[in-house]
C-alpha cells in the first residue's frame, strides 16, 4: 500500500538546510496498523506529511497504492488525498463554523457528492463513532474526545485506503485516549490501513507494528505482541 | 455555472462571519454611495446648464448695436448706431452658405385690446425664420410667412398666455384685435418653453412693424443661426468675421464692442463645454479615487480574512480541495459581498438624489440630479471587477501555501 525507498527530505533554514529524513525505507502493506515512534525532531511528522501528500520529498521513491508519487501538482495531490487518504490531526482541525455533521460531510463535498447523499453518509459515520446525537453541534460545543471522534469520522467518510493519524491522542486525557485508540483498532479490524504517529508507548503498544525513528533514520521496525 | 453547494458554502461562511462581511460590505457601499452622489450632483449641474440655453437655438448669433465708445474716422463717440434692412440683406448675402436661419427683430411695447380686455404687451416684428430661432411652437393657426412680409399684412401671432388674458377660453384664431389703434388679424397662437414672459408677447411681420412704427427700414437686432455642420471653431470664426465686416461697413472702430457686437452662442457653448469638461474630469478623478479607496478597503479586509482562514484552507486541502476550488470560493464570496453592498450604496445614492433633487433645484442651481444607466452599469462592472481582484490576489496566494504550512498556521 505504501512503499518508500531511500527517502530524503531537508528543510532550508536560512543559508543552511536541515536534513530531516536521511534515507527511509518503509513498506506498509494493506491492512496494517503501524505506529511511528520517535522523540520530537526525529522526523516522524515529516514522514507522515510526505506519506499524506501534504509535503514533497527531495530524493527517493514513494509509491502510494502502486502509484509513483512524483512532481504532483496541487490539484492532483488534492484528488489523491481525497481518494486514498484520511487524516486525523492532533489539534483535530475541525472547521469551527461548521457543525459536526457538516465537518464530516466536507470531504464528500470535494468528492462531488450530492448534499442529501453526503449528509446521510456523514450521519452514518457519526453514528459509528457514537456521536449521532451531536451531529448538529459546533466543534466548540464538543469535548476533546468528541472532537477527535468527529475528526476520525471525517477521515473515514470517503472510505480511504489509509488513515493517517498525527498524534491523535496528543491532546486527550487517558480515558478518551483509550476510546480513540479503540476506534482506530476497530477501523483496522475492518481492513483499513492505519498509520499512527505517537510518542506514547501505551498507544504504540496497541498497534500491530512499531517503527522507531531517530535523527531521520529508522532504528527499529518490529511487530508487537498484539499482532497475533 | 450555478453550483448550489458552492453557494451554500459561501452563505454559510458569510453568515458565520457577519461582522467581517458587513465591514467589508460597508466600505464598498460607502464608496459607491459617495460616487453616486458626486456624479448625480454634477450631472444635475450639467442639466442646469443645458436647460439654461434650451429656450433658444444652440447655434444662434445675435447682432446688437448701441452707441459708439471709440472715435473713428473723424466720427466722435456717443454716436447711436442703427441697424437697417441694408445690414440685414448684407449679412444674408455675404454669408449665405454659413447661415441656417436668419431674422430681423424689432422690439416694441404695445397695447393690445380685444373687446373690453386690454393690456400692454411686448411685440416683435420678425421674419418667418424667427420661429425656428426662438423655438416657438405653434398651437393653433400658423406663423408669419413670406406673403405676410411682402404684403405688409396686418396679422399677428399671439402667445398662449396673452391669448388667455384677452380671450379667456374663447377661440382667438381669425379674430381681430386692436394693436395701438390698428386692427390686426390673429393668425396663430404659440407656446414657448422660455417661460411666462415669452408666452405673453406677440409677433408680426417685420415689414408691417417698420411701416407702422416710423415708416423706415430700421431694425433692432439681427438674429441668425449658423449651419450645424460648422464646427465650434468655424462658427466662432464666422461670428468674429461678421462682427468685423459689419463694423467696417458701418464706420465703427474695429474694437468697439459697445457700438456693435455679435453675441455668439458658439462661444458660450465652448465655454460651457470646457467648464463641464473640467468639472467632469474633477468628478471622475475624485469619484474614481473614492472607488479605489473602497476597493483598497475591501482588499485589506480580504487579505486579513484570508490570513485568518489559512488554516481552514489547509484543512480543506487536506480533505481534497483543489487550489482552484478554494480561490473560486473566496472570489465568489468577495464578488457577492461587493456586488450586494455596491448595489445598496447605489440604490441609497439614487434614492437620496431623487429625494433631495427638488430642493436642490430651487436653491443651488442643480437640476434633476441623477446617474445615467451607463454610469450604473459601469459602476457595477467596476464593483464586480474589484470584488474579483480583492478576492483573487490574496486567495491565490493562500491557496498556493502548502497544506502543511497552512495547517500549522494559527
Amino acid at each position: 500500500m505504501i512503499k518508500i525507498e531511500k527517502l530524503h527530505k531537508s528543510y532550508p533554514i536560512g543559508k543552511d538546510s536541515l536534513h530531516v529524513l536521511k534515507g527511509i525505507d518503509l513498506h506498509i502493506k494493506e491492512g496494517e496498523f503501524v505506529a511511528i515512534m520517535g522523540s520530537s525532531g526525529s522526523g516522524k511528522s515529516t514522514l507522515l506529511n510526505i506519506v499524506g501528500l501534504l509535503d514533497e520529498h527531495d530524493e527517493g521513491d514513494y509509491y502510494l497504492n502502486g502509484q509513483l508519487i512524483k512532481n504532483l501538482n496541487e490539484k492532483k495531490a488534492a484528488i489523491l488525498r481525497n481518494k486514498f487518504l484520511g487524516f486525523v490531526f492532533q489539534s483535530f482541525n475541525l472547521i469551527s463554523y461548521k457543525t459536526a455533521l457538516e465537518n464530516v460531510a466536507l470531504p464528500l463535498y470535494y468528492k462531488g457528492m450530492k448534499r442529501k447523499e453526503r449528509l446521510q453518509i456523514a450521519l452514518d459515520y457519526l453514528e459509528k463513532v457514537g456521536l449521532k446525537d451531536w451531529a448538529n453541534h459546533l466543534p466548540n460545543e464538543l469535548s476533546g474526545g468528541q472532537k477527535q471522534r468527529v475528526a476520525i469520522a471525517r477521515a473515514l467518510v470517503t472510505k480511504p485506503k489509509v488513515v493517517l493519524a498525527d498524534e491523535p491522542t496528543g491532546a486527550l486525557d487517558s480515558t478518551t485516549t483509550d476510546s480513540v485508540i479503540d476506534l482506530l483498532k476497530d477501523i483496522n479490524e475492518e481492513g483499513m490501513t492505519v498509520f499512527v504517529i505517537t510518542h506514547e508507548e501505551e498507544v504504540a503498544a496497541q498497534t500491530k507494528r512499531i517503527v522507531r525513528l531517530k535523527d531521520g533514520v529508522i532504528i527499529s521496525d518490529e511487530l508487537t505482541k498484539s499482532k497475533k | 455555472m450555478f453550483d448550489l453547494d458552492r453557494w451554500r458554502e459561501i452563505f454559510q461562511s458569510i453568515n458565520k462571519n457577519r461582522l467581517r462581511s458587513v465591514m467589508s460590505g460597508f466600505t464598498v457601499a460607502f464608496a459607491i454611495l459617495l460616487f453616486t452622489l458626486l456624479f448625480g450632483i454634477v450631472s444635475g449641474l450639467s442639466n442646469s446648464f443645458k436647460s439654461a440655453f434650451k429656450d433658444d437655438a444652440q447655434n444662434s448669433m445675435r447682432v446688437r448695436v448701441w452707441k459708439t465708445s471709440k472715435p473713428y474716422k473723424g466720427l466722435q463717440t456717443g454716436r447711436s448706431i442703427q441697424l437697417t434692412n441694408k445690414e440685414y440683406d448684407f449679412v444674408g448675402k455675404e454669408y449665405e452658405d454659413k447661415i441656417q436661419y436668419q431674422t430681423a427683430r424689432i422690439n416694441k411695447s404695445v397695447v393690445i385690446k380685444y373687446q373690453n380686455n386690454a393690456d400692454s404687451y411686448r411685440l416683435k416684428g420678425v421674419h418667418p425664420d424667427h420661429q425656428f430661432l426662438e423655438k416657438t411652437m405653434i398651437d393653433e393657426g400658423r406663423y408669419i410667412n413670406q406673403r405676410d412680409l411682402k404684403e405688409k399684412a396686418k396679422v399677428i401671432v399671439i402667445g398662449r398666455l396673452l391669448k388667455q388674458d384677452l380671450f379667456g377660453e374663447k377661440p382667438a384664431l381669425n379674430k381681430r384685435v386692436n394693436v395701438n389703434g390698428s386692427s390686426f388679424l390673429v393668425i396663430g397662437v404659440f407656446s414657448d418653453e422660455g417661460g411666462d414672459n415669452e408666452e405673453r408677447q406677440a409677433y408680426m411681420p417685420v415689414t408691417t412693424a417698420q411701416m407702422m412704427y416710423g415708416n423706415n427700414d430700421y431694425i433692432n437686432q439681427i438674429v441668425l443661426s449658423y449651419q450645424t455642420n460648422l464646427s465650434l471653431e468655424a462658427a466662432i470664426a464666422f461670428g468674429d468675421k461678421m462682427e468685423r465686416d459689419l463694423r467696417s461697413k458701418m464706420s465703427i472702430h474695429p474694437d468697439d464692442q459697445s457700438a456693435l457686437s455679435v453675441r455668439n452662442m458658439a462661444e458660450a457653448n465652448k465655454n460651457v463645454g470646457m467648464f463641464m469638461f473640467v468639472l467632469y474630469a474633477i468628478v471622475i478623478l475624485v469619484g474614481s479615487g473614492t472607488l479605489i479607496a473602497g476597493i483598497i478597503g475591501i482588499s485589506n479586509i480580504m487579505i486579513f480574512v484570508i490570513k485568518e482562514r489559512t488554516k481552514e484552507f489547509g484543512i480543506r486541502k487536506a480533505l481534497g480541495a483543489s487550489p482552484a476550488s478554494i480561490v473560486g470560493m473566496v472570489v465568489q464570496e468577495s464578488v457577492l459581498i461587493t456586488t450586494i453592498a455596491g448595489y445598496l450604496g447605489l440604490s441609497l445614492g439614487t434614492y437620496i438624489l431623487t429625494f433631495i433633487g427638488d430642493s436642490l433645484e430651487k436653491e443651488y442651481f442643480i437640476k434633476d440630479p441623477s446617474v445615467s444607466t451607463e454610469i450604473v452599469i459601469g459602476a457595477t462592472v467596476v464593483l464586480i471587477l474589484s470584488g474579483l481582484i480583492a478576492g483573487y490576489v490574496p486567495a491565490k496566494r493562500a491557496a498556493n501555501i502548502k497544506p502543511i504550512v497552512a495547517l500549522r498556521a494559527d
